[in-house]
């Protein structure tokens, strides 16, 4: 389906939908894009910036509460009670890399033998409209990892701004149910405008980079600690890069004890902190910035893919390259590995 | 000659005896620099200095234990370095200090405000002697270098390194210490108005640590209280109150420690103005020790000795 939205229809579908619905979007706070949970009155920001952190929250959110234990008295078999996500949510413009994210996710939290059903329950219950990019930024590589400025991929609507409003086009039954508002109108002639958009979208990114040595080459310097020295030396293993990127899927779970009340959480990880592999025995196999940068790279342009398909655990989005605080960039380290010569 | 080759004479004539000098070289775009490790005189080529080279290297510093490694420094940098000095944290045996006298860097913030579009859009940047002439998403702009200045260099009072091996450029006059206007007002509000700031600022807060990580001072890097189980000082649940929790840990552990270098905010991919909470705790200790972290080169930091009546602090005489 083919629609037509203008800009102030959106925000009227935002507030509409936030009726219903957890409704996050982009929205600027002193300069700051972040994805908040929209309430009617507040400003959508689809366009100044991407927004610093990846949506990934909404299918995965940073705590999450897993279960929660209640003990009337000490004595008494304490009631343990599951907290899986409720309701319905939609994601309104996130970047398609912000989308496609969580099909990263998909292979390793359903499978035939292990679901988690947090994760499902989110994903099957979250909406996500997309806006395709116009212009690529400096840090920008979706097209190198077989993605696009307009990729339909994990999206459920993508719109393209044309003129004062937006192409919408459904990817999904989902997206198509949200396209049914009397908010839209029929897009006429709009829609060959904005195929010339995408188009143009994608040849301002240039030449891809082919990254299908990538897996075989970072293998061949898994013990090469030298390399890793090397490539990690203005890291400043922080969890940055992490944190922001929509495919990174790593969590920890710890109770967080109350007097008899206790809640179990699942939170953020990051491969970037100490912590991360730290066993309880003391013994840490990645004791040094090193060997965690190895893991981080190695995780996303080879493991991952040697066991999905081929498929990268990168969208190309360049968060962890712009918002490193020393500026590390992980298309260099991989192209490091890449063009490696003894 | 200009201040960047004799530097790069500089490091020339001692690498040979270190393990790598720790400069700037251009980053992803022409907008970002990024850390440069010098390890042979072919990453010398690469070196940068200016107003784009913000880092504060001497946060690597304590990574090198034990190598003899060298450092660009700034003025403010180099507060840094005296501070892990007088805390001995390194050996001054161990570092060779290639000292800058600074014109100031920029905020990159404070360029995405000005810009007609986001600076991920930026196509070339030409640097003049008191502005920067930007392209971006096919728009030129002039920047005044004096309106993207970082905040700690408009009250900065140390522009050229206190301490170096070699001082390179020309000295400044410093200007007399200054407040900042944007903290000042910050402190005239009301409790209630901080309270309600903090509440909506800590929400943004991922708790990635980079403020930390980003941070000279902040040694203990992997033995953090931020992230040990046991004891279990803080939950690792990101609401605001737990990080709002983390940055008074990280304010109090700077406390007599910290040198406004300013890393911590400029490392925050969130934007939280976390120098009001550094510039509030500075304050603090100034008028109690009347002491600035990294001024004074063999000082012992105020917390690291003890005094039975400290001349500020009126404990007996109630």
């Amino acid at each position: 389906m083919e629609r037509f939205i203008t800009k102030e229809n959106l925000t009227r579908l935002a507030e509409e939908l936030a009726a219903t619905h957890r409704v996050l979007a982009p929205v600027a706070t002193c300069g700051t894009v972040t994805f908040r949970r929209f309430q009617p009155g507040m400003a959508l920001d689809l366009h100044s910036r991407m927004a610093a952190v990846s949506p990934k929250a909404a299918t995965f959110p940073q705590t999450e509460t897993l279960l929660t234990v209640k003990s009337e008295i000490p004595e008494k078999k304490p009631v343990i009670t599951e907290t899986l996500p409720q309701g319905k949510s939609v994601v309104i413009g996130c970047r398609p890399c912000g989308a496609r994210g969580k099909l990263i996710f998909n292979p390793v939290y359903e499978t035939d033998t292990t679901k988690d059903p947090y994760f499902i329950l989110r994903r099957d219950n979250t909406v996500f409209v997309s806006l395709a990019c116009d212009r690529p930024e400096t840090t920008c590589f979706c097209h190198s990892v077989g993605s696009g400025p307009a990729d339909p991929d994990g999206s459920d609507v993508l719109l393209t701004l044309v003129g004062d409003g937006y192409v919408a086009r459904s990817v999904t039954e989902a997206g198509e149910e949200i396209l049914k508002s009397a908010l839209f109108a029929d897009a006429g002639a709009k829609g060959k405008e904005a195929d010339a958009k995408n188009e143009k979208a994608r040849e301002m990114m240039g030449e891809a980079h082919d990254y299908v040595s990538a897996p075989a080459k970072l293998l061949a310097r898994f013990d090469d600690l030298d390399f890793w020295a090397a490539q990690s030396a203005k890291c400043i293993s922080c969890g940055a890069c992490t944190y922001m990127c929509p495919t990174c899927y790593c969590f920890n779970i710890t109770d967080d004890d109350q007097g008899l009340e206790s809640r179990r959480i699942r939170t953020w990880d990051n491969c970037m902190s100490h912590t991360f592999t730290l066993e309880g025995s003391g013994h840490n196999p990645r004791p040094t910035k090193a060997h965690r940068l190895k893991n981080r790279i190695g995780h996303k342009f080879s493991y991952y893919p040697d066991l999905h398909g081929g498929v990268m655990a990168c969208c190309g989005c360049g968060r962890c390259i712009k918002q490193c605080p020393a500026g590390v960039d992980i298309r260099q380290i991989v192209k490091a590995a890449q063009e490696y010569s003894e | 000659m200009s201040q960047l080759d004799d530097l790069k004479n500089a490091i020339k004539g001692r690498l040979g005896e270190l393990e790598c000098v720790i400069g700037w070289e251009q980053g992803y775009d022409s907008l970002h620099a990024t850390p440069l490790f010098i390890r042979s005189e072919a990453d010398l080529d690469r070196l940068i200095i200016g107003p784009l080279a913000v880092h504060n290297l001497v946060t690597y510093l304590t990574g090198f234990k034990g190598k003899k490694v060298g450092v660009v420094v700034k003025g403010c940098d180099s507060r840094s370095v005296i501070q892990l000095l007088n805390e001995k944290l390194i050996n001054r045996d161990d570092v060779v200090i290639f000292g800058l006298c600074c014109d100031g860097v920029v905020s990159q913030r404070k360029i995405r405000a000005a810009l007609p579009a986001d600076p991920g859009f930026v196509e070339s940047v030409e640097i003049g002697a008191s502005d920067l002439k930007v392209t971006v998403a096919g728009q030129a702009a002039t920047l005044r270098l004096s309106d993207v200045l970082a905040d700690k260099c408009l009250i900065c009072d140390t522009p050229d390194a206190i301490v170096s091996d070699v001082l390179i450029g020309t000295p400044h006059t410093p200007a007399p210490a200054a407040s900042l206007a944007c903290q000042d007002e910050f402190e005239a509000k009301s409790d209630a108005e901080k309270f309600a700031f903090w509440q909506e600022t800590m929400s943004r807060c991922i708790r990635c640590y980079a403020c930390r990580n980003a941070c000279p001072m902040c040694v203990c890097r992997d033995h953090c209280i931020a992230t040990s189980r046991d004891p279990l000082w803080l939950s690792q649940d990101n609401s605001p109150a737990e990080n709002m929790m983390f940055q008074m840990v990280h304010v109090s552990h700077l406390a007599g420690r910290c040198t406004e270098c300013g890393e911590c905010e400029r490392a925050c991919p969130v934007d939280i103005p976390l120098m009001l909470l550094r510039r509030y705790m500075n304050r603090q200790v100034k008028d109690v020790f009347e002491m600035q972290a990294g001024k004074v080169l063999d000082q012992t930091p105020p917390l690291l000795t003890f005094k039975v009546q400290e001349e500020r602090i009126n404990e007996r005489g109630w």
